[in-house]
């Protein structure tokens, strides 16, 4: 497992430092050390798929709905965002579907689309050069509740011999490893909703140490009874009885969030090699990244998110100015989201840039939610258009910020910043680079 | 409880563990290692959970090394059974 670059830095934040300068970079045009996707797979409450996915975020179709994957009558949350149609048989071999979590098997379908569209066939390339490094927040809890299932009602010897592997929060990794024959350097990121950006930054930094093309990003799907209990210890999902009201970020009725299922996975490679496969830069450039760590709770130092988004601006040599839209956590949790409002206040103006939420749509992803949002940000790059967040009607007082709502709005954009908050204190920002002015719209990927 | 049969490895390695692409096991798999059907130590062991629990006998997970082949695995658990049946 790989450790979380900056957890152990307290509330420090800092940018990780990387072996290779970064000189020439300018805030239009990537160099050859800022990796660009080339590869975009997504299975996610709004589609499978990254054309459905994006059809219903610009159409503000939601994926929420009662759940179904097991009864959720006796519990306080009904609703969650849940994968439609995805039957495991249709993407994941006969042999690893008994060995593994719904999480996993999100994963390796969500790997196989990425690469696919990244038109990557792994047994071309040298398999110490490919790396996997995933986001997970909540391991194969659905098949370990089975597990357990059988444990208490049949004793030991009935604990099948896959639990061993299919919980373990490094599990999707190894299997997109193992199926992919990628033998590079594998990790998984556990950073809750965080997670997603922290994959991409470590993938960034495998890029610039010797991998030559690194699948990560992440997805999630804890939605069973143990799953979900868990979530609720911390107090923060929405027990809202309407799923089209019960997650609001940012908005003055916020009661909490939605848990969903899901994620993103995308296939990284340096600028230089995407060009040389005649990829160009692909959905775009990943610019820039900062993580860091909360203070603990009753300290009187303030959040790190201010000075994470800062400093991943500063890693993109990029000044508040040059940011034409950011894709928010939105935790809708009020005192959550007052401090991610008050941060991007801080950092871009009251209302200074626009914000948009679209994870509504889904519910929160845990490890697959940054994920996604990173391709959504990258799709909204290419097409212009900033997805609006649906739901959210009257703002919170203090939220001083310019929520986009009721419809996608049309911008000339060059460059997103993505935020990300993880339960327990992780914080993450990412900047994100459209690709190159002279590629047509319409071209990306 | 009538003897312990190919068929029946068949039907537990089936339900319980999966099938490869590109592996028949209607055909002729009596002698061909477990490894080379596609299933590793992990899924032997996994086989072994399923027959233990089905016919009421304990196998050891040291009782995957000795048997590499589903002839051998239907040799192994047939004297299992006819131990415990004394």
């Amino acid at each position: 497992m790989v450790s979380r670059p900056e957890s152990e830095c307290g509330d420090v934040v800092k940018s990780i430092p990387m072996p290779t300068g970064k000189g020439a970079v300018t805030s239009t045009s990537g160099t050859v050390t800022d990796p660009v996707v080339t590869g975009i797979g997504v299975l996610a409450p709004t589609g499978a798929g990254v054309e459905a996915h994006w059809h219903a975020v610009l159409a503000g179709k939601s994926g929420i709905s009662r759940i179904n994957r097991f009864d959720p009558t006796s519990y306080p949350v009904r609703f969650a965002g849940q994968v439609p149609g995805f039957a495991a048989k249709d993407h994941v071999p006969g042999r690893l579907i008994p060995q593994t979590d719904h999480w996993t098997h999100l994963g390796l379908a969500a790997a196989a689309a990425a690469l696919a569209d990244a038109r990557i066939d792994p047994a071309e390339l040298p398999e110490y050069e490919m790396a996997v490094v995933t986001s997970s927040s909540s391991g194969g809890t659905e098949f370990g509740q089975h597990e357990m299932e059988r444990l208490y009602l049949n004793g030991p010897s009935w604990v099948g011999a896959y639990q061993s592997i299919a919980w373990f929060y490094a599990a999707t990794t190894g299997q997109i490893s193992i199926r992919h024959g990628m033998r590079g350097p594998c990790g998984v990121l556990c950073c809750e909703q965080a997670g997603g950006l922290d994959a991409l930054g470590q993938a960034r930094r495998l890029l610039r140490t010797g991998s030559r093309l690194v699948v990560s990003g992440g997805t999630d799907a804890s939605l069973c009874p143990y799953g979900l209990v868990a979530q609720l210890t911390n107090g923060h999902l929405s027990t809202v009885e309407d799923p089209a009201r019960a997650y609001l970020p940012f908005d003055a009725a916020a009661s909490g969030y939605l848990p969903g299922e899901g994620g993103a996975i995308l296939v990284l490679e340096s600028a230089a090699g995407a060009a040389a496969r005649g990829m160009g830069h692909g959905y775009g450039i990943i610019a820039g990244y900062a993580a860091g760590f909360d203070p603990p709770p009753g300290s009187d130092r303030p959040p790190a998110l201010r000075r994470t988004i800062e400093r991943a601006l500063a890693d993109a040599d990029v000044g508040p100015a040059d940011v034409d839209v950011v894709f928010a956590d939105g935790a809708g949790v009020p005192e959550a989201d007052l401090a991610e409002a008050r941060a991007l206040a801080e950092v871009f103006g009251p209302r200074g840039v626009p914000v948009t939420v679209p994870k509504t749509l889904t519910g929160r992803l845990y490890g697959g939610g940054a994920a996604l949002d990173v391709a959504t940000a990258l799709l909204s790059l290419c097409d212009s258009v900033i997805p609006h967040t649906a739901g959210p009607t009257h703002l919170a007082a203090g939220c001083e910020i310019d929520l986009v709502t009721d419809q996608p709005r049309d911008a000339r954009l060059n460059t997103a910043l993505v935020v990300a908050r993880g339960h327990g204190g992780f914080n993450a920002a990412l900047v994100l680079r459209r690709p190159e002015a002279d590629r047509a719209e319409g071209e990306c990927g | 409880m009538s003897e312990f049969t190919l068929d029946d490895l068949r039907e537990i390695m089936r339900a319980s563990t999966g099938v490869d692409e590109g592996v028949d096991l209607d055909g002729d798999i009596a002698d061909v290692e477990f490894d080379d059907l596609g299933y590793d130590s992990l899924a032997v062991l996994e086989l072994c959970g399923q027959v233990g629990r089905r016919y009421g006998v304990q196998i050891s997970d040291d009782a995957a090394s000795e048997m590499p082949t589903p002839a051998r695995a239907v040799e192994f658990i047939n004297t299992m059974v006819a131990k415990a049946r004394v």
